[in-house]
Formats: structure tokens, C-alpha cells, sequence
């Protein structure tokens, strides 16, 4: 999808009527495209071709990247750098950012130095609890949660000023995300929460991974009951698991994380269960993409990202449209050049 | 105490009548509080406050107390002190994912708003982030002040 106005790599798009921010992501689920983004994990490293490695695995298959803040509460390098890394050759990154590490004030002039460095996207977290980290004698800050983070964006965004009322000399234009977890109980509760996120000030969701089709769809359901589907763009995770040791693992270790047995059942009955992990992926997009009130998926491949364009491009779910990428633009220009 | 507070949000609706009473209690003691001063009641308030908002709820004094919002739950249990619900870690059992046997406080917060009076009222709104310097101050006296000033 090549823009009108595409600028320099790197350099801001406009702001389109009605948009809240410059950035791809909002262009294309605004312009009624299925989206897809990814998770990028952050390297241990100050090493910048390491991030740029990291996300060129991605390239030509996904609109949006990722950039996880502290996630399982492990430390790495930060979201916003990661972003900012990012946003020089011209990929559109989703910063997270999690409430368990900073206070308002940090958070504060967070947001505002990733919108300077051209940082379109916010995915607003909670944030996991640091007793499942690598640190887990760090201090837990959690000043504000995932929901009272989206208000305060939304008003710096809109009202052009912080928390505290001082005024903003140019605010922050960030499409702003949250995160839902569908498959964590108390279930009856979750669409109310949803709804709760989008008054916050949420325009795009990202859920946790979906293995378990039934419970989207009655979550869709009581979503669309209060309204929100048109309101939202509802992007689901999925991801390709490696086998049914891992499966049994992350369900058992990684909090909201809910896989059914049958999924498991089906990698230990595999012969490849690499293989089938991914076809499992598969039929879980494409189901997922007929979905009413679904806008895109946010693909979650840890330790497997090479994994994500292959699901991907075997879903089908992009129907041939290739997402912006640093080589489309050096291949357009090449043949700009040619005579 | 955990089982305490757990009979707490059982019982919900006989403690948000018992909070009307003292609603109305303390409306009724306004003019002797202000006579004396709030200044001078700020601590015995608090203490008495603390012990039986500690021995119901777990109480941890955050000065802005919504139990009445929580269906007699107190978030500040929640190892995240989240305000506005429950994080996406809930185990499938509903316990929390920080503190395994616990149950999750939001989990719990929702049995109890069902209990109450107006059971959707509770998880109305956004609850803005905390004051924290208002951390160990008696919130019934706040509440007290607060409805003064808009009756007057």
C-alpha cells in the first residue's frame, strides 16, 4: 500500500481528517484494511542492528511493530528506544508501555519524547508483576493502571496539557491502544472492562493470544451488545506454538495465558509439532478474519519470530496487499531511477 | 484477615447498609466534628478508621477509599492496586497471578457489586490515578467534608 503523500522514510505522514495521528497503523485500519502487527522483543544489547535485524524479519508483512516494555517483567532495552530505533528508517511502531516501572511523571515525558521521535502508537499496560521477572526484589510502582494511562494520554492528546493541568507547548499525536484479555475470568466482566478502556480513551485493542475461538466470539458478541465494535478496532493475538511441552509451559506459567486441551492434544499427536503449531496459527487467522468487529490480528511469535511472516503469508489474511516496508521504498526508488 | 474480607464481599449488601447508617451517623455528627475541629479528629479518626476498615477489608488506608464502588472489595489488596479492574493475568481458577492462593480482588469485586444494590453502578466511571498524599488519612472524614461542601 503505497500512500499519496509518503513522505522521506522517517519522516512524519500528515494527519488525515478525523485521524488522531500521523501514523500508518491508524491509516490502514481507518481505510478498512485487515492490519496486522507483530511483537518485536527487545534485545539485551545496546546494539541498534540488533533491533533493526529484529524487525526486518518482519518486512512486506506487517503494517505495525510492536516494541514490548519490560515484558514478564525481564528486563531489556526499553520500549521507547526500541521505537525510536525504529521510527528512523521509517517503521511504524506500537510503543507499550507498562505502569509497573514508572510513575506519572516518567510516563509523562515519556509520551512525549516518543511523539517527538515521530512515535505514533501507544498500547497502554498494566504491566505483569515483577515476581515473574528476573528482578524480583525490584520495586513495583504501579502509580497508574492500564486504564487511568489511557486517560491521561487521551488528555494530553486532547486537552494539550498533563496530569497535573500545566499546559503543553505541542501535545502528543499518538493513536492510543489497550490491551484485553478475552480468556481470563472473571469472563461476564470483560466486555464491561473493554468498554471501560474505550471511555478511557482506547482506539485499537490488542488482545492476548487466542487459541480458543468460541470465547472470542462470545466476547465479540457482548462487545457489540455495549456498543463498541464501532468504536474499536479489535486487533486478536494469535501465534504459532512449537509443541505441546511448550503449550503445557506457557499455560501453566504465563499469566493469562489460556490454551484448550484439544489445541494441545493436537501438537502431541503430531509428528511435526513445529509444523503443526503453525498450521494451528493458520486456521486460527483465518477464522479469525471472518469474524464481525475483528479489524486485524497482532501476531506474538517469541523465540520464533521467523515464524511470523510464514503464518502470515500462508493465512492469507493480508489478501495480497503488502504493508509499507524500508525495501518497498528503495525498490520504488530504484526503478524511479532507472531510465 | 483474608477470610474476613472474603465474608465481607458475601455480605456486601448488609455492609453498604451498614455504610449508609454511618453515612447518616456522620452527617449527623457534622456539627459537633466541625466544632471540634477536623484538624484535632484527623488522627483519633484515622486510627479508628484503620482498625475497623483493617479488621473488614484489609484496609491500607489509600485516603480515597471506593469500597463502596468495589462491592466492599478493597483493590489496594490487588498486588497491582489497580482501580479500574482486573489485569489480563487472572488465573482461570480467578485467583491472582502475583499471589496464587489469593483470590483476585477484582474477581472477588464483581461477586460482591452483584450483591449490592445497584449492581452496574459499580463499575461505572474511571477511577482517576490516587492521591497519594493522601495515603493514612481517615477518607470518612474527607467523604464528610466533601458533602459539605456540595450542600453548601
Amino acid at each position: 500500500m503505497i500512500l499519496a503523500d509518503e513522505p522521506e522514510a522517517g519522516q512524519p505522514l500528515h494527519i488525515l481528517p478525523g485521524h488522531s495521528s500521523p501514523g500508518r497503523l491508524e491509516r490502514v485500519l481507518r481505510a478498512g484494511a485487515f492490519a496486522v502487527t507483530a511483537e518485536l522483543a527487545p534485545p539485551d544489547s545496546a546494539d541498534p542492528e540488533e533491533v533493526y535485524a529484529r524487525a526486518r524479519i518482519f518486512d512486506g508483512h506487517v503494517d505495525a511493530i510492536n516494541a514490548t516494555d519490560g515484558s514478564g517483567a525481564n528486563c531489556h532495552m526499553s520500549s521507547v528506544a526500541v521505537c525510536a530505533l525504529l521510527t528512523r528508517v521509517g517503521y511504524s511502531p506500537v510503543m507499550q508501555i507498562s505502569c509497573r516501572d514508572r510513575n506519572r511523571i516518567a510516563i509523562q515525558g515519556e509520551i512525549l519524547g516518543a511523539a517527538a521521535m515521530g512515535v505514533c502508537n501507544l498500547l497502554a499496560l498494566t504491566g505483569d508483576g515483577v515476581e515473574s521477572g528476573d528482578h524480583p526484589g525490584a520495586k513495583p510502582v504501579f502509580d497508574l493502571d492500564s486504564v487511568s494511562l489511557l486517560a491521561l494520554a487521551r488528555t494530553m492528546r486532547e486537552e494539550s496539557r498533563f496530569e497535573s493541568g500545566r499546559k503543553l507547548a505541542s501535545p502528543p499525536r499518538m493513536f492510543l491502544g489497550a490491551a484485553e484479555n478475552p480468556f481470563a475470568p472473571p469472563h461476564e466482566w470483560r466486555a464491561e472492562r473493554l468498554a471501560r478502556k474505550a471511555a478511557a480513551g482506547a482506539q485499537f485493542i490488542q488482545t492476548q493470544y487466542c487459541f480458543d475461538v468460541p470465547r472470542l466470539r462470545s466476547f465479540l458478541a457482548a462487545a457489540g451488545d455495549l456498543g463498541l465494535l464501532d468504536k474499536l478496532f479489535i486487533l486478536v493475538g494469535v501465534g504459532p506454538l512449537p509443541s505441546a511441552r511448550t503449550a503445557e509451559w506457557l499455560r501453566r506459567n504465563v499469566p493469562g495465558v489460556y490454551i484448550p486441551d484439544a489445541v494441545i492434544g493436537r501438537l502431541a499427536a503430531a509428528g511435526d509439532a513445529r509444523r503443526e503449531g503453525r498450521r494451528i496459527c493458520v486456521e486460527l487467522m483465518q477464522e479469525i478474519r471472518t469474524l464481525k468487529g475483528v479489524a486485524g490480528v497482532h501476531v506474538m511469535a517469541y523465540r520464533q519470530e521467523e515464524a511470523v511472516a510464514e503464518v502470515i503469508a500462508a493465512s492469507g489474511v493480508l489478501q495480497g496487499r503488502v504493508p509499507w516496508n524500508p525495501n518497498r521504498d528503495r525498490k520504488a526508488s530504484q526503478q524511479k531511477a532507472a531510465p | 484477615m483474608y477470610a474476613l474480607r472474603l465474608w465481607s464481599t458475601r455480605h456486601a449488601r448488609g455492609l453498604e447498609t451498614a455504610y449508609r447508617a454511618l453515612d447518616a451517623g456522620l452527617a449527623a455528627l457534622a456539627p459537633l466534628f466541625r466544632l471540634i475541629g477536623h484538624r484535632h479528629l484527623e488522627r483519633p479518626a484515622a486510627a479508628f478508621e484503620k482498625a475497623v476498615k483493617g479488621l473488614f477489608f484489609d484496609c491500607r488506608m489509600c485516603g480515597s477509599c471506593v469500597l463502596h464502588s468495589t462491592g466492599m472489595t478493597c483493590p489496594m489488596n490487588c498486588p497491582k492496586e489497580l482501580r479500574n479492574g482486573p489485569c489480563g493475568g487472572v488465573r482461570a481458577d480467578g485467583n491472582c497471578e502475583i499471589k496464587p492462593a489469593m483470590r483476585c480482588v477484582w474477581v472477588e469485586a464483581w461477586d460482591g457489586s452483584q450483591r449490592m444494590r445497584e449492581p452496574r453502578a459499580a463499575f461505572a466511571g474511571i477511577a482517576p490515578p490516587l492521591d497519594r498524599r493522601l495515603s493514612g488519612s481517615s477518607s470518612w472524614l474527607r467523604h464528610l467534608r466533601e458533602q459539605e461542601g456540595a450542600r453548601s
